[in-house]
Order: structure tokens, then sequence, then C-alpha cells
């Protein structure tokens, strides 16, 4: 039924179009260029086909493949990156402020989630001044969240110093990996 | 008198008649002097430490045989440490006559093997879980027995009696105080069990006390979290410590002979590093709670919380003054950690460190030294450095054998443990004295980080 009236419709679209492109040359009495005898002079641009399709349901968010994971599974395999550090250093560069924006709009995704950020160091600073450098960094990236328009109530921080360390080596690069900002989701 | 403990039956001491009869039949004794003439402090040849030997102690009972044997060679370790004697090697002890009673000691021979000072002792036990313990210092050319003393108590703490009579003779023949008896407290993973939680793969840590040795370990805390930066109270019975049982670092003492716990942070913003003022009273510690780390100082039960620092920088790792006046700690105010003393008032800042790229960990020592030891980096890692606060001279005290951090003071100032990875197998507490030497390992176990050292 409904394919029926949009058939007969496209037919008196396009039965108007020839009607209105054949007077045309007759009135021209001069034969200035020839380009535009022939070529027509559509006085409204011809409306696009209009599409048909049925829609496709969309999964609830609830049934979301990350959504719907443990807290457990989440931390553990989790969608959020950490943010690394310099050596001695609380404060993010760009590629720390990329990793926390990425971050950022998952927080957003997940509008409930409260998320923990731990901050680390290496081993190369003393276990003690470590305690509060960790502290430094881990509020430096909940400041740059909260610019980002995350609510700080939805964060909390705390510094693990070097004691809990990523990477157990003694090289550059264990340092680097461990020297980082470390986001736990907490509650969902 | 320190260190009885609720584990252990406390030692119950006799003192015994100085005036032993002593000497042999073929050569003739000393003329016979009144106990009040007896020379109580045995000298060594002039310009020379005493020498001291200590043989086997003798079982009076056939089940006190394993007893004896360690009473002696704890003995000596004890009387070793402080530096005070030159203790003549065990090993040497061979040719020399067994005496089985005080009477019997071979004077000559011990002579010969230059000693100036013989201990000799006795074991029995006198009942399944009773000993009784009987020491005499004897001065070798007198013949004369200037200590004497008769201990009992459990069967089990063996070495608490060594430990004793080394300070019992410290403090008769130097008037030192020896730290035989004192304890280190430390945090560790050696059980080597995994925190539950969301993060995999974190190794639990609790605080543990151990004699000044590392003998008869004994864990503190039973969180399975991370429990760290331990102090002892002055009075050797309390240990306050940064626990993160709640997920995030606060205070606890831990009342390690009553099984109790006492949080006075409870539930202020974040809290760590408290370290006891000397008199007890009072506890420094790190907090957050005004934005970022400061030092505050509050009353032992948590009431009347004073800021110490103000300041935008990090303030940290507190040390009081031996008078309780002053604070030491460090700030990186200046761009890098550095120590800095300030009043307990939060008045009075100057600055200690200027020739470190980094230091931390600062610990004043007790009178009479005036000195602050603290960690400082050099090359890849740390080594322990003490500042004169008299003559504003610093020396470092260890040279770049593994890394060295968390200096901590004996009571008596003459020894600092600290953390070392020189061993090649983690991070391990050490013991060495205030002039570096005599660097002893104490733990052997897991890792093991910020020791403190018991009154």
């Amino acid at each position: 039924m409904r394919r029926a009236t949009i058939g007969v419709m496209v037919l008196l679209v396009c039965a108007g179009a020839c009607a209105k492109k054949k007077p045309a040359p007759v009135t021209q009495a001069a034969p200035p260029p020839a380009v535009s005898t022939t070529s027509p002079v559509p006085s409204a641009p011809p409306r696009p086909p209009e599409r048909v399709e049925e829609s496709i349901p969309v999964p609830a968010i609830s049934e979301d493949a990350i959504g719907n994971r443990s807290l457990e599974d989440l931390n553990r395999d989790s969608p959020f990156k950490p943010a690394f550090f310099g050596l001695d250093n609380s404060e993010l560069d760009d590629a720390g402020r990329a990793i926390v924006s990425a971050n950022a709009e998952i927080m957003k995704r997940y509008s409930t989630w409260v998320v923990t950020i731990e901050g680390h160091c290496d081993e190369r600073g003393t276990a003690e001044y470590n305690l509060a450098l960790g502290e430094r960094r881990a509020v430096a990236v909940k400041t740059y969240l909260v610019a980002l328009g995350i609510s700080p109530g939805r964060l909390r921080t705390v510094s693990y110093g070097k004691e809990f360390p990523f990477d157990m080596g003694h090289t550059e690069s264990a340092w680097s990996q461990n020297r980082r900002a470390h986001f736990v989701i907490t509650s969902k | 008198m320190r260190n009885s403990s609720s584990w252990s039956a406390g030692v119950v001491v006799t003192a015994l008649a100085l005036a032993t009869p002593v000497g042999r039949a073929q050569q003739p004794a000393p003329a016979p002097q009144q106990p009040s003439e007896i020379q109580l402090v045995i000298s060594g040849e002039p310009g020379t430490p005493p020498r001291y030997a200590v043989p086997d102690f003798v079982a009076l009972s056939p089940d006190a045989a394993d007893i004896a044997k360690t009473l002696g060679q704890v003995l000596w370790d004890d009387l070793n440490f402080e530096r005070e004697f030159y203790m003549i090697p065990r090993d040497t002890y061979a040719t020399i006559p067994v005496a089985r009673t005080a009477e019997e000691v071979p004077f000559a021979a011990w002579r010969e093997l230059g000693a100036d000072a013989i201990v000799f002792g006795t074991v029995q036990k006198t009942d399944a879980n009773t000993v009784r313990v009987q020491v005499r210092l004897f001065n070798v050319r007198s013949r004369q027995a200037v200590f004497a003393k008769e201990y009992t108590g459990s069967a089990t703490t063996t070495r608490l009696y060594a430990h004793t009579v080394s300070d019992e003779v410290h403090q008769q023949q130097r008037a030192l105080r020896g730290v035989a008896r004192t304890k280190l407290t430390f945090s560790s993973d050696r059980n080597r069990e995994k925190i539950a939680g969301p993060v995999q793969n974190r190794d639990v840590k609790e605080v543990y006390i151990a004699d000044y040795d590392g003998e008869n370990p004994r864990r503190v805390t039973t969180n399975r979290q991370l429990n760290i930066t331990p102090a002892w109270a002055p009075d050797a019975r309390a240990i306050a410590y940064t626990s993160y049982r709640r997920g995030y670092p606060d205070i606890f003492i831990a009342l390690i002979y009553q099984g109790l716990q006492e949080t006075p942070t409870n539930g202020v913003a974040q809290n760590w590093l408290p370290v006891f003022s000397p008199d007890g009273t009072r506890i420094c510690f790190t907090s957050n709670r005004d934005g970022n780390p400061e030092l505050y100082v509050m009353n032992r039960d948590g009431s009347n919380v004073r800021r110490v620092t103000n300041n935008p920088a990090i303030d940290t790792t507190p040390t009081w003054s031996p008078n309780g006046t002053q604070i030491a700690f460090t700030s990186d105010r200046a761009g890098t950690p550095q120590i800095y003393v300030v009043g307990a008032d939060g008045l009075n800042l100057r600055r200690i460190t200027t020739n470190e790229s980094y230091a931390d960990r600062p610990t004043w020592s007790p009178a009479p030294f005036n000195e602050i030891a603290y960690a400082g980096r050099t090359g890849p890692g740390y080594d322990i450095k003490v500042y004169d606060l008299a003559t504003s001279e610093t020396r470092a005290i260890t040279f770049g054998e593994g890394s060295n951090e968390s200096p901590a003071f004996s009571p008596n100032g003459r020894h600092i443990a600290f953390t070392s990875t020189r061993s090649g197998r983690g991070v391990e507490v050490f013991t060495m004295g205030r002039d570096g030497k005599n660097v002893r390992q104490v733990t052997r176990d897991g890792n093991n980080y910020t020791p403190a050292w018991s009154n």
C-alpha cells in the first residue's frame, strides 16, 4: 500500500519536471549560446530519493560489553590507560594529558562510575618522599579531570609511593612504567 | 627496666656474692681483699681495649646443652657489638681446658691466650619450662669475679639472658647503655601474600618487630594490606605506623603487648609517616587535610592538632629533636627534596642540606650526639650521610654498596639501622656503627623496609 503511493508520487514528480522542461526552448527567441538551450534550467533542485529502511534495535547500555562487566573484570582488563610521568616530576605532559582526556571520555560515557586515581613512583625516589610525590601525581590528574568536566565527587586519590611497582625490573623501561597514575574503578 | 613482654616471662635476677672463691692450689692466690676493695673495671694493656673471652656456658643439666652453647655465642656477639672490648674469637679456645665450675677456670691458660677478662656461665633447667643461669665475669689477672649474677625465667627466651648480661656488663664496665635488649621494627613482605582486591599482584606488607640482631622476628599487624613506616613509642610497647587497610593511608597505633590498636587520626583526610615525640605525648605526621602534604603535631590521642608547616610544596618525613622542641623534615619547596629544621611551633625554619641533589628521611640522633642522618642521592641510588649540627659538617657513612635508605639511630646513638640493596636479594635491613663500620645484615627473609629502633 505504502509502496504503491510512493510509486505514484515519483511518477508525478517526474511528469512535472518533464512538462516544465519542454516549453523552455520554444520561448527562447534569439539563439545565444547553444549550451543554455540544450541544458535544462531547473527552477528547484530535484528532491532526493527517499530512503527506505527499517530501524535496527541498539542494545541497551546495561547490556554493554564494558558496562556489564564486574568491577574485578573491569580493573583486570581496564578501559582506562595509565598516565605516565617524568622522573621526580608530577606534571602531566602532552601524552599524559591525551591519556587522561581519553579516560575522561570513558568516565562521561559511564557516568555512574567512581574512580580512584592512584599515584605511583619508581624506585629511584626514596620510600618516604615518594608517598607525597605519588599524592601530588594523583592530585594533578584529578585536577585535570575536573577541568575536563568530571565531577570531583566521582574521583578519589591515593598515593602508594613506590610500594606497588607495575614492572618489577630495575631498568629505565621499568621505571618509566612505574611512574604513573593508575585508574581503578571503585564503584559503578 | 624495658623489654618485659607479654609473651616472655620476665627474667628474675639475683646478685651472686662477688667474693667468689677462686685461685688454684699450686699458685699463691692474691692477697685477700674486702669486697669493697675489688677493682671492678677490667683494663687491657695500656692503650688497648680489654680482651674478652666468652666460652660456651656449662650445662648443669643434660637438657640444657643447646642453651649453654647459644648463651656463649650470643653473649660474645652482644659484647662485640659495641666495640668497647676486643673479643677473642671463639674458635681459638679449643686448647683451653673446659671448666665445669668457677673454681676450675684455668686462668693461666686464658692469660696465655691474652685474655684480660673471661665470662664463666652455667645454665640448668629447673623444670621443663624454666632455666637458671649464673654468670660471672672474671678479671683474669686478679682471678676475681667483678660481676656475678643469677637469672631465672622461661626456657624459651634463651637469648634474652645473654642480652641482659651484655647490657649489664656494658653498664658496669663502660658506663654505657648497651642495645642488646632493644628491638627493631620494620615493614616486610616476607609472608609473600597478595592483597585481595580489584588490582592483581600487589604484595601484602605487615609491620614486624625483631631483636636488634634480627632474631625473634614477630608480626605485629595481621590485616593483609599495606602497613608501612612503623615508629616506636619511647616506652617500646607501642608502634605507630601507616596503614592502607581502609584503602587510603591513615595512622594506627599498635599496643603490641596487649593486641589493641588506637586510631588517633580516625577519618580525617589522609595521614602518614607518624613519629612519637621523645616524651611519647605527641605525634608528628604528614597529612593532606589542607590540600597538600604538610606536617602536623597532635596529642597521642588525636586531640589538639596543630599545623607545623605551611607551604604549597611537599613537607613530609618528620623526626623530633631529642628534647622535643624542634622537628627536622623533608621539603621540596626549593625544587628538590631537601632537609630542613623547624621549631615544633612552626617557627625558625632553616635549611640543613645544601650540597645534595635529593635528600630524605632525616633522623635526629639521641644525646650526646647532635646529628641528623639522612639518605642522599648519589648516582643511581642513595647513601647514608650524617650532618653534625654543631659544626655543619656532613660525612657519608655508606659508599655506593647498593642503594642505602631510611636511616634510624639506636637509642644510645652509636648505631644506625638502614635499608640496603647490597645483598643483591631485594631490600634488607642492616645495622652499622655511626662511623659506617661494623655493618651487619639484620633481615634475610623477603624485602624489609623503613626500620626504627626501640629504646
